[in-house]
């Protein structure tokens, strides 16, 4: 530094970015956890101290048959987060199998990755309403069902369903596998292959026990944000579910529609914790800080 | 495989993870062709196939208007926060890109706090910045009904689309932002800029004339992100527009009412933009490598 000249500080320049986030993340989320133990009327809130809107969520529970409403919730919104994890994983592993050591030119794999992700930058919501002319009820799926004879009436759980809902996270969502796990296979060497090939492992044995092991950090990343985008999702389980099937994200979502903010908040409190609890195990499984 | 790929020829395993492959991005596009296809029904038409006719009748339904929702200004409403929040990502992101390059006390925190905003359930940010705005116009009622009753006639509310909005769209942007700025970096040779030291340029001029022409065209792909992202962004907005809804706000709200064909031609203008968005950005950063060969 021997011409040292005026530049402007680091901390003025990142002070714009650390300003939004302070103010539009971590104070809105203090905020989240200071109303959840307050009191509401239908047209204000009130300050207080009070764990009632805890207890509501897991309130009524064992007393009679259709109680623990909350806790169903969070167990099938728990159930569509392992579904979409196991298929985007499986998905996500192969496609950049494929592309990682399948796909020969440079040039070529470029192609293909960004054909995999451009539509990231479509709407999901288009992308959701786009299988409605294929499984709707005369939609192009049950069309063919009885025209092969296989059905005689359309079916029904196609569309508005369970299936509809994990179909639309896959087909959302598998973009955030393939993206980190195909970064983790580039970053491969090569060499370590060939020798498990030298040493007699078959091509299964080799993706099992060299490939997978040294993608690791990539299945972590990518399978935290599958499970923090189903988690907290509401968007696709009410299009994708007729607005019929309940999830913790529409929960809130509903709550702070009707102006309910301490019980939205106390759901958003619990929901932050699962999730983070979530994405700390599988942060377990790999240092992260080490891997970059 | 490595042996096969010595010798040429393309083993088994290929050709499953081919037709796999295939089948991904079939699955990944053959939806949208559908409703591509299908926004141009005929009057007739309907939801499904067959297409009965073809005509342009459900884009002009479209520009009339969805009952009461009025498209047009919606589409321009998102078009206005789009290109505001490409460009305060691009420039938040940069500024803060050259901060981590010194030393930049509590850097790893507000990495963490930018990273953990990237898997924050959306909707929980939302209800955040929503509650804060409402606490706020009551604070601030509260104020003006005391010191300034004239204002608190008058008064309704601070969320908006350019201030709680915006702010949530960001949260959802600017980690996006960050984390491009970073990896363009740690591939960055500072030589370059040793060098334009060396000759007598100033902080300013090398950033100006140095860095900046290095780095534009990862610049341009951040602004692409910004703007596809607020282009279609609903879960943070969900509860931080305030009175106005943005494009897909309002097309959330009409895939439970909406019975025919309309939503489609909606669907295929609003992926024609961000197709259109990405097109700009390939032909600006083809024409950038032109013109960086020719100078």
């Amino acid at each position: 530094m021997k011409h040292a000249r005026w530049t402007l500080p680091a901390w003025v320049q990142a002070a714009p970015l650390a300003v939004v986030f302070v103010v539009f993340f971590l104070l809105p989320l203090a905020l989240i956890v200071m109303v959840s133990f307050w009191r509401a009327t239908d047209y204000e809130l009130i300050p207080a101290f009070i764990g009632q809107n805890y207890a509501d969520i897991v309130g009524n529970c064992g007393q009679d048959g259709d109680a623990c409403v909350m806790l169903r919730t969070y167990l099938s919104t728990f159930k569509f987060s392992l579904l979409t994890w196991g298929v985007t994983f499986v998905l996500g592993f192969g496609v950049a199998y494929f592309l990682a050591f399948h796909v020969r030119s440079t040039m070529v794999q470029t192609v293909l990755f960004i054909v995999c992700t451009v539509p990231f930058w479509t709407s999901n919501v288009i992308r959701m309403i786009s299988w409605i002319p294929l499984l709707g009820r005369n939609g192009l799926v049950n069309d063919g069902l009885m025209a092969l004879g296989w059905v005689d009436e359309p079916v029904e759980w196609l569309l508005f369903s369970d299936f509809s809902v994990v179909l639309a996270f896959v087909h959302l969502y598998t973009m955030f596998m393939i993206v980190p796990i195909f970064n983790s296979m580039m970053r491969i060497d090569r060499s370590l292959i060939e020798a498990a090939r030298d040493a007699g492992a078959s091509g299964w044995q080799t993706v099992l026990h060299v490939v997978l092991p040294l993608c690791k950090t990539g299945i972590v990343i990518g399978s935290i944000f599958v499970i923090a985008l189903v988690m907290g999702d509401f968007v696709t389980i009410g299009v994708m579910g007729g607005q019929q099937i309940a999830s913790v994200g529409k929960v809130i979502h509903t709550q702070a529609g009707a102006l309910q903010f301490p019980a939205a908040a106390a759901n958003a409190v619990v929901l932050l914790c699962v999730v983070l609890l979530m994405v700390a195990t599988l942060m377990r499984l790999v240092n992260l800080r080490k891997e970059l | 495989m490595v042996a096969s790929v010595r010798d040429g020829r393309r083993p088994l395993s290929f050709w499953l993870l081919a037709t796999g492959f295939a089948a991904f991005v079939l699955f990944l596009y053959g939806p949208m062709f559908a409703i591509f296809v299908l926004s141009f029904q005929g009057p007739e038409g309907g939801l499904t196939f067959p297409l009965r006719g073809v005509s342009l009748h459900w884009f002009a339904k479209l520009w009339e208007g969805i009952g009461t929702v009025d498209i047009g200004a919606a589409f321009r409403r998102s078009l206005a926060l789009g290109t505001v929040v490409m460009g305060l990502t691009v420039l938040l992101a940069l500024l803060a890109g050259l901060a981590y390059r010194k030393r930049l006390p509590g850097g790893s925190v507000l990495f963490y706090v930018v990273v953990s905003s990237l898997i924050m359930p959306s909707i929980i940010v939302s209800l955040g910045i929503g509650l804060m705005f409402r606490l706020l116009d009551t604070a601030l009622k509260t104020w003006m009904e005391v010191h300034a009753p004239d204002w608190y006639d008058t008064f309704t509310t601070l969320l908006g689309m350019y201030s709680s909005g915006l702010g949530a769209q960001l949260t959802w942007t600017l980690p996006f932002g960050l984390l491009i700025m970073f990896a363009v970096f740690n591939r960055f040779d500072p030589a370059y800029e040793e060098a334009a030291r060396d000759l007598g340029a100033s902080p300013w001029q090398t950033l100006r004339h140095v860095v900046l022409p290095l780095i534009g065209p990862s610049l341009v792909g951040i602004g692409m992100f910004g703007f596809t992202l607020s282009w279609d962004e609903i879960a943070r907005s969900s509860q931080a527009m305030g009175d106005l809804n943005t494009l897909p706000l309002e097309l959330q709200g009409l895939t439970t009412t909406v019975t025919t064909p309309v939503i489609y031609a909606l669907g295929t203008v609003t992926t024609v933009v961000s197709f259109l968005i990405m097109a700009s950005t390939v032909a600006i950063l083809w024409g950038w490598r032109r013109w960086r060969m020719r100078g």
